[in-house]
């Protein structure tokens, strides 16, 4: 039996106070580590490249400036600005100096840069050339792979220009035995060896690595106790004075010594948490299970009388304070993709215990009530909800989710636990699954899960069908048969699948000349050592190191793709009411609805490349008389007629997402084509490919590369977000939606599927609204669906928000598997998240 | 021919799922075509015609009405049958007025609870009992609207008298095969005095066996569909009831009933 209290603890001043002082201004990128790092690694040339890893991580903790912000009582900045970020250039930094003048100014995620930074960044960046991640991975890929990326049918940026992440490490060993106790570990590995050891060599190696590693860790917090002691010796306010010697003691302490009191066990995982940022620009570093390795701590001193829950409460809500501290700063065109400032923490609360028992306690509903108090995007909260889960608890999280914050996402215990014994955990394992960044599930301390390896736009290829593989009048992809000589559509379906398989067998090429290149470059010593099994392999988690081993890429479109298999075989081939040449030709013109500059431009390039094939120079003055003869393309009114025709029928078909088992067999089948050929892949690290299927935001900038679709979505629209119904096309109600979706195989989606859901606030107003809210997740779940995630907010205030952005600071939102601040967000991704269909209850 | 009742057919002209205020849980409402009643308030003007007719909605005409059997209803009913089972909720028959087409309504009922999903009907209860008692052993619960208890007015603003819904509720509430909730739309100037309200939840606690009164505040969202049908809403004049009135007018109902009552549905 579960034991918990869910009284609701009060918010206190302090929490108020440090979130504005967080939002006091735009966030800035700082060059301490990227000067450190240059540094250290420009002394250890010619070492094993391990122990450069580590002994550049020690002297960054060493040297990166360091500040207790006013009121805090768990510290530890990575910059001296709240919300500020470092660079990473040991993976890319080209892409930044390119916009050293934009990035302040862009429209996803701006930063601030001052022109010290800048000149501090221009010199030492130029060590790094040829030096990076991001080169070698480039020299790994194949030219076909280069060439598919390119056109825009996957995107592998997160680890190209990054460091990996997405793992939850072992929190729980660090508060218990310190990291103290894993040196010890490491050195009884070393002691066991013999030099001439098949393994030593590297082996001996990375223990050396993990020690140097801990080590820096623990300075680091001794220069944190320092530095309190000295604030405390010169405040005023008694109150304020002895919390600095509290936090002085607790610096002193953790995270090398075990933690004896549930403070201590909130500065020790802080501790943890931030400097793992600081090794790689990994992001989705998941706080995992929370609730399961703090309890203890609050248990006994609540036993003891040494803490009250109110105070307790606080410093939870410290530490949500302090995950929305940590920041990021990425490429233009990948900060469109994980818009919102998003580091993807991801924390969850409830589930199971490892034999089966309800989980939650006390800290599950604390965890729920900070993210009330707090009211910020992070921790990407989430809640495991099984047959045996307490209403109470769900009531909570609904309580949460009615305030339109986003959070929590909620997780199917009965779904996720199959589908991970069945990629070879033990059931003991699975019942301790925990999220990593938007919706992949792992075991937690055991796992590199390479989840969010690439979005793969499942548009694309049926693009490419229409075309026989040519994109911008270039041979990108197989020649599949023409299109207007088949002449059933099973004809059609298999091109599409052939599409598929060759394009995501480039994506496994891409995906697997990164993971090399992290191996070789940029492996991460302190996270291994808080992973199973790094060090008995004597690897780190980038060798693969870790007890398992995934890479999960994920696709997304499944309702276009699905909605138009399905038109495609209804007008075309079943009732004959549309040509394959008509069709082909309303897809080229967007369904006669208008050209934008983009499908000018394709149509100008095919043209070119048609005149080069036919053996002619094309120079700039015939370039400038196609794009003219472009732009003045006047189709007849007939043809746009016709086009438009075409475009209502397809409108007027069943769609995914209501309910509806024809159409709902197709979207089915949509996603196998991906997740069927994916999970045949292995990956450099020994494992296993999974499919996911969830967009983070990157179906808004990738839709932006995809022409007009036979589902009827018109050219460069966002295209549909996870296993979501398309936006607007869900007209029969949520449980039409959940029905639709629930018929997809979520289980063979062992990296996630997310499934988006608007609701207006007066459909979970009053104490029945939460129940039926909560019980129909629960009827989704029952029919083993995933995951699910709600917007709670009316259109009328998300307009308002667009207009008056000053007014909304802190408006949060769900975006796709985080939240994020409405404002932060591009106008085209606020557009999106305002058209997913509000689902209001009958009145 | 056991399932010969599954190819009943009647005509409706909605169904609308994820109903989650309207009884208990998570319900699908099944709106039936034709009323007796003309209430002046009604929120669904294109429910009282039997005829298939069509109302200009946003712009756009639209048919209202179609003629379906049980069977085609009961397909989407259960549909949301995973829902039902953790909410206790299920199948609505609204309207219009069910009794209108009491046969289709006992069948779809039938078939529903052979299927094990729970029953609700809303209803004016204005029929012969005869033909109402045959549909009482399907319904979970029925939710009756009492309007007013002096006939006269009754009439004047619903068309009808009220003597034969009295006594109807009387019967329902008799039969021991259902729970009786009675619903009272909150009209200003027909039914909203303190007085008014007191001499119903009198009524109420008169009867045999009542689960609970609501009172349902007017509210004006059918109004533009008077112009999409071409015909006239003769309530422009009144606005929906302050809260406080409504308060007031609930603890009235209390204290008269003594019965369990609510705001809303």
């Amino acid at each position: 039996m579960s034991t918990f209290d869910p009284t609701v603890q009060p918010k206190s001043d302090r929490i108020t106070r440090l979130v504005a002082d967080l939002f006091a201004k735009m966030p800035e990128i700082e060059a301490a580590r990227a000067v450190l790092i240059t540094e250290s690694y420009q002394a250890t040339e010619g070492k094993p490249q391990v122990l450069r890893r580590a002994l550049a991580f020690a002297h960054i903790l060493e040297g990166l400036p360091i500040v207790i912000r006013p009121g805090e009582l768990v510290v530890g900045s990575t910059t001296l600005a709240p919300r500020g970020c470092q660079t990473y250039p040991e993976f890319s930094w080209e892409w930044l100096q390119a916009e050293f003048d934009t990035v302040a100014t862009r429209e996803a995620d701006p930063f601030y840069i001052s022109e010290e930074t800048k000149q501090t960044l221009r010199k030492v960046n130029p060590y790094w050339k040829g030096k990076t991640s991001s080169e070698l991975a480039d020299a790994y890929m194949t030219p076909e792979t280069h060439k598919a990326i390119e056109h825009n049918i996957f995107t592998t940026g997160n680890y190209y220009y990054n460091g990996i992440g997405h793992y939850t490490c072992r929190y729980d060993k660090v508060l218990n035995i310190g990291l103290e106790g894993i040196k010890r570990e490491a050195a009884e590995e070393l002691a066991g060896m013999k030099a001439g050891d098949g393994n030593y060599v590297r082996k001996s190696a990375m223990l050396q690595a993990v020690i140097i590693a801990c080590e820096g860790v623990i300075r680091y917090a001794a220069r944190y106790a320092r530095l309190a002691e000295e604030e405390a010796a010169k405040e005023t306010d008694p109150a304020r004075r002895a919390e600095l010697r509290q936090i002085a003691e607790n610096c002193a302490h953790v995270p090398g010594q075990p933690a004896r009191t549930f403070w201590e066990a909130c500065q020790s995982f802080w501790f943890i948490q931030q400097v793992l940022q600081i090794e790689s620009s990994g992001h989705s570093i998941s706080p995992g299970r929370f609730d399961q390795y703090m309890n203890p701590f609050l248990q006994k001193d609540l036993a003891a009388g040494q803490i009250t829950r109110p105070f307790a409460q606080e410093l939870i809500d410290c530490i949500w304070v302090k995950l929305n501290d940590l920041n990021k700063c990425r490429d233009a065109a990948s900060a469109k993709g994980f818009a919102g400032y998003s580091l993807f923490q991801n924390l969850i609360v409830g589930g199971q215990t490892e034999d089966g028992r309800d989980a939650t306690n006390d800290v599950s509903f604390m965890c729920i009530t900070a993210s009330k108090h707090v009211f910020l995007p992070m921790p990407s909260l989430s809640i495991r909800v099984w047959n045996g889960s307490p209403h109470e608890l769900l009531v909570h999280a609904a309580d949460l989710t009615r305030t339109g914050i986003g959070l929590p996402a909620y997780y199917n215990d009965e779904a996720i636990i199959p589908a991970m014994m069945d990629r070879g955990a033990s059931l003991k394992e699975a019942r301790g699954y925990s999220i990593i960044g938007c919706v992949e599930p792992q075991v937690p301390g055991c796992t590199d899960g390479w989840h969010d390896a690439a979005f793969f736009n499942m548009c694309r290829p049926l693009e490419l069908v229409f075309s026989s593989g040519m994109d911008r009048g270039e041979q990108i992809s197989v020649r599949t048969q023409d299109v207007e000589t088949m002449t059933t559509y099973e004809e059609f379906f298999a091109a599409y699948q052939q599409q598929m398989n060759y394009l995501i067998e480039l994506l496994v090429n891409s995906d697997n000349a990164i993971d090399v290149a992290h191996s070789v470059l940029t492996m991460n010593p302190f996270e291994s050592c808080l992973i199973d099994d790094c060090m008995k392999k004597g690897l780190c988690l980038e060798e693969g190191g870790a007890k398992y081993n995934f890479t999960g890429p994920q696709g997304f479109g499944i309702a276009n793709v699905g909605n138009a298999l399905y038109a495609v075989k209804r007008l075309v081939f079943d009732e004959k009411k549309v040509t394959m040449a008509e069709l082909k030709k309303a897809l080229k013109f967007n369904f006669g609805q208008g050209i934008d500059a983009t499908s000018a431009e394709d149509m100008v390039w095919e043209s070119v490349r048609a005149l080069q094939a036919e053996g002619r120079t094309v120079g700039q003055a015939e370039v400038a008389a196609i794009t003219a003869a472009v732009a003045n393309l006047q189709l007849p009114e007939a043809d746009i007629a016709r086009m438009t025709e075409i475009w209502e029928m397809i409108k007027a078909l069943p769609k995914f997402g209501n309910d509806d088992d024809e159409v709902d067999e197709f979207a089915r089948e949509a996603a196998y084509c991906y997740s069927r050929p994916i999970e045949t892949y292995r990956n450099p690290r020994g494992g296993q490919y999974q499919a996911g299927m969830y967009p983070v935001s990157a179906n808004v900038p990738l839709g932006a590369q995809t022409g007009a679709t036979p589902d009827g979505r018109l050219a460069h629209a966002p295209v549909a977000d996870g296993v979501s119904p398309y936006v607007g096309t869900d007209v029969n109600g949520p449980t039409a939606a959940c029905n639709s979706v629930a018929k997809l195989d979520h289980m063979i989606n062992s990296n996630g599927t997310l499934f988006n859901m608007k609701f207006h606030p007066s459909a979970l107003s009053g104490q029945a609204g939460l129940d039926n809210f909560v019980n129909m997740i629960r009827g989704f779940f029952d029919q083993k669906g995933f995951h699910m995630q709600f917007n709670v907010v009316d259109r009328d205030t998300l307009l308002d928000a667009q207009k008056h952005p000053e007014k909304y600071q802190h408006l949060v939102v769900r975006v796709a598997g985080y939240s994020a601040l409405f404002t932060t967000l591009s106008r085209s991704l606020q557009d999106d998240i305002i058209s997913r269909t509000e689902q209001t209850s009958a009145q | 021919m056991a399932e010969d009742y599954l190819n009943t057919t009647g005509r409706i002209f909605d169904i609308q799922r994820y109903s989650i205020h309207d009884g208990t849980g998570i319900r699908t409402i099944v709106f039936l075509k034709g009323c007796f009643l003309r209430c002046r308030w009604c929120c669904n003007p294109e429910s009282q015609r039997y005829d298939i007719e069509t109302m200009v909605v946003q712009g756009k005409e639209k048919v209202i009405g179609r003629d379906v059997t049980v069977a085609e209803v009961m397909e989407t009913v259960l549909k949301d049958r995973p829902y039902y089972r953790r909410t206790g909720g299920g199948l609505t028959l609204s309207g219009g007025e069910m009794l209108y087409q009491w046969e289709f309504a006992r069948d779809l009922l039938r078939a529903a609870k052979d299927a094990g999903i729970s029953t609700a009907v809303e209803s004016t209860g204005f029929a012969d009992f005869a033909r109402i008692e045959q549909l009482l052993p399907y319904i979970d619960q029925y939710l009756m609207d009492i309007k007013h208890v002096d006939s006269a007015k009754h009439k004047a603003f619903t068309g009808v008298p009220n003597e034969r819904i009295l006594e109807n509720a009387w019967k329902i509430s008799a039969s021991g095969h259902t729970e009786l909730s009675v619903r009272v739309p909150t009209i200003p100037g027909f039914n909203d005095t303190e007085e008014e309200i007191a001499a119903i939840a009198r009524f109420a606690k008169s009867l045999p066996d009542v689960a609970r009164i609501h009172l349902l505040p007017y509210h004006r969202l059918g109004q533009d569909k008077y112009d999409g049908l071409g015909r006239q809403y003769t309530l422009t004049e009144i606005a929906p009831p302050p809260a406080e009135q409504m308060q007031r007018l609930l603890a009235v109902a209390r204290r008269e009933s003594g019965l369990p009552c609510q705001i809303g549905g």
